[in-house]
């Protein structure tokens, strides 16, 4: 009775799993399709047109391959990332541990930042940037993440090392260790599991972060990945095959990273907002 | 909850004596590089805006005082901005609901014990993992097109398909499916508001007698109700800001019908460079989305169900 209804549960699950991914495996397939058997719903083409990917890794109508638009946003990425994790551990620290005034004031404005819609800001913000002359360039797009990475990572940074047993900061207060000296010695090392959570959503959220791209960036050679994808709708008559599969190609670090924290990834999520 | 009760338990009798009271100078030199960046980049740039929103600024030359006239405009004589926002409010009215269902379906259907759930959830979250890239929405604008494979399908059984995202009627409603189909944090936020329901509630309903079904409503959906609520928030904020799918899907067309109110704010400021108007928007975007939030609020204390402390549900 209980292996019945337990193999109609798998059965359930195989097939609601199938109709979620559904649409990734056509893309696949699509990616290799040439343009007469584009609109074919065959998930596999007859016959596997790879060159789609090499003309769309080449980009031919711009100077630059997709070589470039990667080394680009990685390098933007590498800074995010580092921005994002020291800062975040740092203020989140501050929230969490240590006592000053006006400490609860601060941290529910940090809460209401949240739901701010980033529309609000963006005018000002471009105008700011505008006058330092520093659009089209990369720091519109890094700054930010040096100031604390963002209100959901410190929350939940902070939500974490609340967490942790105060006996090990007073253990530690006793031998003589600072406030800092307890940071970098204690609650650092401690919260690592978390700040690779934080990492990676700053990763993969600013990978997609197409608004602040579209504002900031405007030349090709500064391009990231998102920004020449779009440039096959808007500049040139759309090819397709190689427009998907550039854009699968574009999905691969974030589907990596995805599938080797995929627990840090939960966590982060149920983290930060069953405790909103 | 786990986390609070170790707080409550060593704070006051171990260590409150033991501080000599308050760290100021080092408090705020740890929250200093998010005290900045809130100055700088979040509260200057609110009260600039509403500065500008009362001008008349194209980057160009400086802001030029013109009083009530944005506002005036916005209000009386703007069909884009009557456009853009009643996009949006049917944008978030159809499709917020029926993701926060089908989420609450699927974290149920998660929630099971089966061998083998880490890969289902895996499988199920993956296309919410990718479903705000760009590349995604290239991806719908294929599939959805004229020649796109949905109309291929339908070709079988016999129906005749027409361009899902170049009509009108039926362009937002594929803006909407996406939205959908995005449903992955959603769900693991009711996943894990879901594992926080202690059993025994549930095993002492079923010595009542209780059915499944209202086990559901009497029990799951009454503890869930603070996630549910929480989840509403963060998704009429983030439906809000909806840009990326409008702008690369359908550019906001046909005939305005995916006019999303954040790519009609990002028209008017970076397109027309009409910067003052363009915080006029803004302004009443914070306010409109201010109003809804404050709403919610105050009818959540007629729905949302807590528990008198957090202490008595272990």
């Amino acid at each position: 009775m209980n292996q019945l209804k337990n193999k109609r549960k798998h059965f359930v699950l195989i097939l609601f799993s199938v109709f979620m991914i559904y649409p990734v495996f056509w893309w696949l397939g699509a990616s290799l399709k040439s343009i007469e058997e584009m609109k074919s719903p065959s998930l596999w083409p007859t016959e596997p047109i790879w060159d789609n990917y090499i003309q769309g890794w080449l980009f031919s109508p711009s100077e630059h391959t997709f070589a470039h638009f990667f080394s680009n946003t990685l390098l933007m990425e590498l800074w995010n990332v580092a921005g994002g994790v020291i800062t975040a551990a740092i203020v989140a620290y501050g929230f969490a541990r240590l006592n000053f005034k006006l400490k609860g004031l601060w941290f529910s404005i940090l809460l209401m930042t949240m739901m701010l819609p980033t529309q609000v800001t963006i005018v000002p913000q471009y105008i700011l940037f505008n006058k330092l002359d520093l659009v089209n360039s990369y720091v519109p797009l890094i700054l930010p993440h040096f100031f604390g990475g963002g209100a959901f990572f410190i929350f939940l940074l902070v939500q974490f090392i609340r967490g942790i047993p105060r006996d090990l900061d007073e253990a530690a207060k006793i031998d003589g260790a600072s406030v800092y000296g307890i940071f970098l010695r204690i609650i650092f090392p401690l919260i690592k599991p978390s700040l690779v959570t934080v990492a990676i959503f700053t990763f993969i959220w600013s990978w997609d972060d197409f608004f602040a791209q579209v504002l900031y960036l405007t030349s090709v050679d500064k391009f990231t990945v998102g920004l020449a994808l779009r440039m096959y709708i808007d500049q040139f008559e759309i090819q397709w095959g190689p427009m998907l599969a550039m854009a699968m190609v574009s999905i691969i670090p974030s589907a990596i990273i995805f599938f080797l924290a995929q627990k840090h990834f939960v966590e982060g999520i149920a983290t930060t907002g069953i405790k909103g | 909850m786990e986390t609070d009760k170790n707080e409550k338990n060593t704070l006051p009798i171990k260590h409150k004596r033991s501080k000599n009271g308050m760290n100021n100078l080092a408090g705020y030199i740890f929250i200093s590089p998010w005290l900045i960046g809130f100055l700088l980049l979040t509260l200057w740039p609110i009260l600039q805006s509403f500065y500008l929103s009362f001008t008349d600024y194209s980057l160009l030359s400086d802001p030029e005082w013109s009083g009530l006239d944005n506002y005036k405009k916005i209000f009386t004589r703007d069909d884009d901005f009557t456009a853009s926002l009643s996009v949006t409010f049917i944008f978030v009215l159809v499709s917020l609901p029926l993701k926060l269902i089908f989420s609450l379906l699927v974290a149920l259907m998660l929630n099971q014990k089966l061998k083998g759930m880490n890969f289902y959830r895996t499988v199920i979250y993956f296309p919410s993992l990718i479903g705000g890239s760009i590349a995604v929405s290239l991806l719908w604008r294929n599939i959805f097109g004229v020649d796109g494979y949905v109309n291929e399908m339908l070709s079988w059984f016999g129906i005749q398909g027409i361009g899902w995202v170049s009509n009108p009627d039926t362009a937002l409603g594929s803006l909407v499916l996406l939205n959908i189909w995005q449903f992955g944090s959603t769900m693991v936020i009711f996943l894990a508001g879901l594992k926080q329901i202690p059993s025994e509630l549930y095993e002492s309903a079923s010595v009542d007698g209780a059915a499944k079904v209202r086990k559901f409503f009497h029990i799951t959906l009454p503890m869930l109700s603070p996630v549910m609520f929480f989840n509403l928030i963060l998704g009429i904020i983030g439906s809000f800001q909806m840009f990326t799918a409008a702008l690369i899907i359908t550019k906001g067309g046909p005939m305005h019908s995916t006019y999303m109110y954040a790519l009609f704010l990002y028209e008017k400021a970076f397109k027309h460079f009409q910067m003052g108007y363009a915080s006029a928007l803004a302004w009443v975007l914070l306010v409109i989305v201010a109003i809804i939030t404050a709403l919610n609020f105050f009818v959540s204390r007629y729905w949302v169900f807590y528990e008198s402390d957090g202490k008595g549900d272990r």
